[in-house]
């Protein structure tokens, strides 16, 4: 549905010559939500403005729904649809006006039969009379949707589609898009700065960084690449002796936990702290009852035990540098060159399992 | 893109622009209302002008209202960028530019509509001086009311290539400014531009509005076999050209 190879757009300015996009190369498949992730100003903006054809590439190629991006963006433009970060209404329009004159300007037969049926599968009925300014951020979100989907387009591309809107709507719209993908066979393309929302909604995932696709791959199989499941344990001790004899005790018992679990054939890294042990392991759910019984055998004793999955939020920071959570985030000067899953440096955010290192 | 297209493109975006302009009651109030104000309170303050050496030949009001016809276009289609960069905002602009939209339909369509506001009002206008006092020869007010159409035409297009490339209204604002006063004032649509030194009325030559006023105050005298008309059409036809391409070009260009 889409191809893009090199795909690349440098800006000329005042200030310089900035290469916002400098190559990308992607994939999408009929049927697929694609989510597209960033941090701002990585080129996420940029690289979707192509593929719309509202900016021209600067190199490389892209066939978007079957046409030539370069040679026949009119082509292009007659396939997609496009719902707009903030939306494309003008608040003092009805609603109703607004749908008829996106389906006249796309030459769509049968208009007012499909605009009828549009609004009644995404909830609009009865809005057609109000001006779009007067709609609830839901409601004129799903219009914003339908403005997008009045021609049927075999691709829908989606910035930001939930942004600024309260959870219930969001889980709304959610099952609005894959509703649109499930009935229609709707190929969506959506960018998002919600991991929860890519997460739950898209079947793959692109990461785009500093204007090149740094990761790719389902949600599962991003957080497994980057980041092993991190299993928690904390040894039983006893409180009321004096911290030094308490030290020794853990010391011993963590030596022991090492012994028992350096042939386990699941575990990756091991970090010990005090009595508190840090296991970084592949597919932890699977790999528990193992370990429960390895430690077992080793006469370890456990005051608790905890497992913990990746998110995208680790994934994004690993492949990034930077939480997709925080907004300014390290300045790309600033940032510790980093290989994606090798042994991370203290970064800005301390919890979560990439940022544990062996000890 | 075939002419068809661009054509039943234009009328799409011309008729949700006039809704949108019909909707607005404040836009159709004051929109009514101006013309009579230039009329009614300016009007009068030049009965006795007439009189004043260099005022040129008729009466006043054949000398006032097709200069107020012309500063009505002036600002009335001058003003017209606001209502793109709204547009810019809201997204609506975007929204339509990723369908097959004609480019060159989505600035016709608005400056279509923004002429046939101007041509509302200045017809609005004759009609008041006509009750006021004005007489003129039926012809050469047509002529006048030509004039008014193609400027109107020539000026909402550069309204909108400044909108598009200032983007936001604290730059355009200034800039408009900055190029209708001079324009105003140069073009002789206050005071007949035959009371002014030498430097002043070369200057005023070099400006487009001056030979446009003078040709249609012409018309409205009935001299229609004219140096002025003849001078005021070629200006306008030239103005008319190159506006509307500059329009269609920075229309069909990516904005970034």
């Amino acid at each position: 549905m889409i191809d893009a190879r090199g795909l690349a757009r440098t800006f000329t300015g005042r200030h310089g010559t900035v290469e916002a996009v400098r190559g990308v190369d992607l994939s999408v498949a009929p049927g697929e939500i694609v989510g597209f992730l960033g941090p701002n100003g990585a080129g996420k903006t940029t690289t979707l403005r192509m593929l719309t054809t509202l900016l021209a590439p600067t190199a490389g190629t892209a066939t978007v729904a079957g046409r030539d991006l370069r040679a026949d963006p009119a082509g292009v433009r007659r396939r997609i649809g496009v719902v707009a970060q903030g939306g494309g209404t003008d608040p003092s329009v009805p609603a109703g006006e607004e749908l008829d004159l996106q389906a006249r300007l796309y030459g769509v037969p049968d208009r007012a039969a499909r605009i009828a049926d549009l609004c009644g599968r995404l909830d609009l009925d009865g809005l057609g009379a109000r001006p779009s300014g007067s709609l609830s951020g839901g409601q004129r979100r799903r219009l914003d949707i339908a403005l997008g989907l009045v021609h049927r387009p075999p691709l829908l591309f989606l910035d930001e589609p939930t942004t600024g809107l309260d959870p219930h709507s969001r889980g709304n719209l959610w099952d609005h898009i894959r509703a649109m993908r499930d009935g229609d066979g709707t190929t969506v393309f959506l960018t998002t700065h919600y991991l929860d929302e890519a997460d739950a909604l898209c079947d793959r995932l692109l990461i785009i960084d500093r204007g090149l696709i740094v990761a790719e791959g389902t949600p599962a199989e991003l957080k497994r690449r980057v980041a092993g499941d991190v299993v928690v344990l904390e040894l039983a001790g006893s409180a009321a002796s004096g911290a030094g004899t308490a030290g020794d005790r853990a010391g011993e018992g963590a030596g022991a936990v090492r012994e028992a679990l350096s042939r386990h054939p699941a575990v990756r890294e091991a970090a010990v702290s005090g009595r508190v042990v840090r296991l970084t392991v592949e597919d932890g759910e699977k790999a528990l009852t193992g370990l429960i019984r390895a430690l077992d055998g080793a006469g370890v004793e456990l005051a608790s035990l905890s497992l913990s999955r990746p998110t995208l939020d680790d994934v994004f920071l690993a492949v990034t540098g930077r939480s997709l959570r925080d907004p300014t985030g390290p300045a790309p000067a600033d940032r510790p060159a980093r290989p994606p899953s090798g042994p991370a440096s203290p970064g800005p955010v301390s919890s979560g399992p990439s940022s544990v290192s062996a000890a | 893109m075939s002419l068809a297209r661009t054509a039943s493109d234009t009328r799409l975006i011309f008729l949700r622009c006039l809704r949108q302009t019909l909707r607005s009651k404040v836009a159709i109030v004051f929109g009514a209302l101006q013309p009579l104000l230039y009329l009614v309170l300016f009007g009068p303050l030049l009965k006795d002008l007439v009189k004043v050496r260099g005022f040129g030949a008729g009466d006043a009001w054949q000398s006032f209202v097709p200069g107020v016809l012309i500063q009505l276009t002036l600002f009335g289609a001058g003003f017209v960028g606001f209502g793109l960069i709204g547009d810019l905002r809201s997204g609506v602009l975007e929204r339509l530019r990723v369908t097959p939209v004609s480019r060159t339909a989505l600035l016709l369509g608005r400056v279509l509509r923004d002429t046939a506001v101007v041509g509302a009002q200045a017809v609005l206008l004759v009609g008041i001086g006509l009750a006021l006092g004005l007489r003129a020869p039926a012809g050469g007010v047509a002529v006048g009311l030509v004039f008014v159409v193609s400027l109107a035409v020539s000026v909402a297009s550069l309204s909108y290539v400044l909108a598009l490339r200032t983007r936001s209204e604290d730059a355009f604002a200034p800039l408009l400014s900055a190029v209708t006063l001079p324009l105003l004032l140069l073009s002789g649509i206050l005071l007949p531009m035959s009371l002014a030194p030498g430097w002043l009325d070369v200057l005023s030559r070099l400006t487009p509005f001056r030979y446009v006023v003078d040709a249609a105050r012409a018309a409205f005298r009935g001299d229609y076999a004219t140096a002025a008309v003849a001078e005021g059409a070629l200006v306008t036809a030239v103005l008319l050209v190159v506006s509307v391409t500059l329009g269609a070009r920075r229309f069909r260009a990516e904005h970034t």
